[in-house]
């Protein structure tokens, strides 16, 4: 027996070759794999067509008319919340929670606002302003909830 | 110089060990990221951004992602369509429902629209699923975390 210890040699290599090359098709694998996804979010809006005018509860507060105009190119020039002139979208909010309030006693789910845009005004404009009046966001990434319900009226040609 | 030569060993051996260390975290690494997520994305949009877009909970219910481009016409299943035709489009939409006895009105609308496009396309976008009897609309922005205040 000791005899055939002392036999052995010293270190044993292993061949590696055949781990590396496996490896290595693994990392190009993943690494081709690989997608970039950003993160996206959602405004839910629920539109069934026709709806009749009497058919809102009587307790439900008539919508917030937010208008928005657009000059030639489809630039914003210029907010109306229910006939009165709205420098930008923060003013929006802030008029917005004047309007119904935050926290306990808010009017917030019976309010709806209503979008009149123009045709040709350039669609990153309504998403700001659905922003604007759907929540305030905090500093610790949380969000105060206003108006949730967010209809338009129909689309208007030029 | 030929003395030289059979002085060297007969065989140099590299130590491995840090390039397979480093080989593995690499695998690691990629493994992590690697998702299966199946949200239809597509680089010609330009999403706008906002703060609120919060991503969804769930994946929606019967989704339909409807994707309109800056030049007004509509990306349906990889392929551009002019936004006046989707109206047959929609309509096959409505049938593959019925036949599944499922409503249009359970489906889901995604609309990814670009920034830049018109606010008008957009809603008679809106409007042709409507009249096909589709309601839950989803409009799609990009969860822009950079703006916290």
């Amino acid at each position: 027996m000791a005899a055939q210890r002392e036999k052995l040699p010293d270190k044993i290599s292993i061949d590696m070759t055949p781990m590396i090359d496996c490896v290595f098709q693994l990392i190009t694998f993943f690494m081709l794999t690989l997608k970039t996804v950003i993160s996206e979010g959602d405004f839910q809006i629920r539109m069934p067509q026709g709806v009749s005018a009497g058919a809102a509860s009587e307790d439900a507060v008539p919508p917030v008319q937010v208008k928005m105009r657009a000059d030639f190119d489809g630039k914003l020039a210029g907010i109306t919340m229910n006939g009165q002139g709205v420098p930008d979208f923060d003013q929006l909010r802030r008029k917005v929670i004047d309007l119904v309030g935050t926290g306990p006693g808010s009017n917030a789910d019976k309010t709806e606002v209503e979008l009149d845009c123009d045709y040709n005004l350039k669609y990153i404009n309504v998403v700001n302003a659905i922003s604007a009046v759907s929540g305030v966001p905090q500093a610790d990434g949380t969000t105060i909830d206003l108006i949730k319900k967010i209809k338009f009226t129909p689309p208007k040609r030029r | 110089m030929a003395k030289r030569q059979s002085d060297g060993p007969e065989k140099t051996e590299i130590d491995m060990t840090p390039m397979i260390d480093m080989t593995f975290q690499l695998i690691t690494f990629f493994m992590f990221t690697l998702n299966f997520s199946t949200a239809v994305q597509d680089d010609r949009i330009q999403l706008p951004s906002s703060q609120l877009a919060k991503p969804a909970k769930g994946p929606a219910e019967d989704p339909i992602t409807l994707q309109l481009m800056l030049d007004g016409s509509v990306i349906y299943n990889g392929e551009a369509v002019p936004l006046r035709e989707m109206g047959g489009y929609l309509e096959n939409e409505k049938r593959v429902l019925i036949s599944a006895s499922k409503e249009p009105s359970a489906a889901t609308v995604i609309v990814r629209a670009d920034g830049r496009s018109k606010t008008g396309e957009v809603q008679d976008l809106i409007k042709l699923c409507q009249e096909k009897g589709f309601e839950k609309f989803v409009l799609r922005a990009e969860y822009d975390e950079s703006r916290k205040k």
